[in-house]
C-alpha cells in the first residue's frame, strides 16, 4: 500500500495542477484543445492518489513492487504524450509559418510589378 | 483595396495568355553568381521567363537578379530551398506557366543543358525530367563519402519508383503543368529532390533522367557540409521510409 504521506502530497499536487489548469484556460491564455491532455494527466495523478488500492493493484498488474513508482510511471507516460503532442503542434505551426511567409513573398512581387505598370501607363 | 485587386487580376491574366516557361532560381546569398547564371539563361532560350527566389539572402542577390533582368521573389526570412523552390513553382502556377525549370542560383548548372533537358517535355512523354550527373559521358565524381551516400539513395529511390535514378539528389529538372501544379500544392522540405522524384512516381506522374553536365561551383559554398551529410541521410531516409506508407492520388489533368 502507498504510505499515507505520498498519497496526501501528490493528491495536492494534482488538485494544483488542475486549478492551475483551469485558471489558464480561464483567463484565456491556455486554448481547450491544448488543455485537455494536461487536465487528464492531473486527474489520473488525483485519481491514483485519492483511490490508494487502485494504485496498489495497477503496480501489481504491471509488476512494480513499489506503488508510489506507478504513480511517476504514469505521470510521465501523460507528460510524453503532451510533449508529443506538442511536437505536432509546432509542426502544424511551421506549416502554416511557411506557407504564410511564401504567400506574402508572392503577393509583395506583385504588388510591386502591378504598381510599376500602372506608373508607366500613367506616364504615357 | 478593390483597384489593388482589380490591377492584380489584370496583370495576372495579361501573363496567362502568353504560353510560357518559367526558370526558377532558387538563391541563398549568390550575389557573386546569380547574375551571370540569369544571363546565361537568357542567352541559351531568351523564351524563359525567370523567377530568382531569394531565400532571405543578407547580400545583394535580389538586386544582381534584377539588374540582370530576373523578376524576383524575395521570402521574408530564410525558408530552406524546399519552401524556396515550391514558392517558384507556385508562382509558375498563379500564372499560368506551362512548364517550369528549376535551376540552381550557384552557377553548378549548365544552361546549355536546358534544350536536352526540355525534349522529353515538348515530346509529350513525361511529365518530369531530371538532369543527372551520373548517366552521361561526362561523369561528375563526388568525394568518396559523397558518392557512397548518392548510390545508397539513389538504389533506395530506384526501389521505390521502380525505375533506375541515377541521381536522385539533382536540383536541376524540369516540370510540366501537372508538376507544376503538384509541386506548388506539395513540395518536400529540408532536402527536397529525392523525395520530390519519390511524390512525383507515386502520384503516377511519368518521369525520366537526361545527362547534363556538372560545373564546379563558382562562388559561394555548398550548402551541405560533413555532419548536414549524416542529417541529411537519416532525415531524407526516414521521409523515403515513410512515404511508402502513405497514400497518393492519382492527378487529374
Amino acid at each position: 500500500m502507498t504510505p499515507l504521506r505520498i498519497s496526501i502530497v501528490a493528491a495536492i499536487a494534482a488538485i494544483f495542477l488542475l486549478a492551475l489548469i483551469f485558471e489558464l484556460i480561464r483567463s484565456r491564455r491556455l486554448q481547450e484543445r491544448y488543455a485537455l491532455l494536461w487536465l487528464m494527466t492531473g486527474a489520473v495523478i488525483l485519481f491514483f492518489s485519492l483511490w490508494r488500492g487502485a494504485l496498489g493493484r495497477f503496480s501489481d498488474l504491471i509488476g512494480i513492487a513499489y506503488p508510489p513508482s506507478a504513480l511517476f510511471v504514469v505521470a510521465s507516460f501523460f507528460m510524453l504524450v503532451v510533449l508529443l503532442h506538442y511536437s505536432t503542434a509546432i509542426s502544424e505551426l511551421s506549416e502554416r509559418n511557411l506557407a504564410l511567409a511564401q504567400r506574402l513573398a508572392l503577393l509583395e512581387q506583385q504588388l510591386k510589378e502591378s504598381v510599376a505598370s500602372q506608373r508607366e501607363r500613367t506616364e504615357t | 483595396m478593390s483597384v489593388v485587386a482589380e490591377t492584380l487580376s489584370e496583370a495576372q491574366a495579361g501573363r496567362v495568355a502568353t504560353k510560357s516557361r518559367l526558370a526558377i532560381l532558387p538563391a541563398l546569398n549568390e550575389e557573386g553568381s546569380v547574375g551571370r547564371v540569369v544571363r546565361e539563361i537568357r542567352a541559351a532560350d531568351p523564351g524563359f521567363e525567370i523567377l530568382v527566389v531569394d531565400d532571405g539572402s543578407t547580400d545583394g542577390t535580389a538586386a544582381e537578379a534584377e539588374r540582370a533582368g530576373a523578376r524576383v521573389v524575395r521570402l521574408p526570412y530564410n525558408l530552406g530551398i524546399g519552401a524556396a523552390v515550391q514558392t517558384g513553382y507556385q508562382y509558375a502556377r498563379n500564372n499560368g506557366f506551362d512548364i517550369a525549370v528549376q535551376i540552381d542560383g550557384d552557377g553548378q548548372h549548365d544552361p546549355g543543358d536546358l534544350d536536352r533537358l526540355l525534349a522529353p517535355l515538348a515530346r509529350g512523354e513525361v511529365d518530369m525530367v531530371i538532369g543527372s550527373r551520373f548517366c552521361g559521358e561526362r561523369r561528375y565524381r563526388p568525394p568518396l563519402a559523397r558518392r557512397i551516400g548518392i548510390l545508397l539513395l539513389s538504389a533506395v529511390v530506384s526501389l521505390i519508383t521502380r525505375r533506375r535514378m541515377t541521381d536522385p539528389t539533382s536540383g536541376f529538372r524540369a516540370v510540366n503543368r501537372k508538376g507544376i501544379v503538384l509541386f506548388a500544392g506539395n513540395y518536400p522540405h529540408d532536402y527536397p529532390e529525392a523525395e520530390a522524384n519519390v511524390l512525383v512516381a507515386r502520384h503516377r506522374l511519368r518521369l525520366v533522367e537526361v545527362p547534363v553536365t556538372m560545373r564546379t561551383r563558382e562562388t559561394g559554398s555548398s550548402s551541405i557540409t560533413a555532419l548536414r551529410s549524416l542529417y541529411y541521410m537519416v532525415k531524407v531516409s526516414l521521409a523515403l521510409f515513410v512515404s511508402v506508407f502513405r497514400r497518393y492520388p492519382a492527378l487529374e489533368d
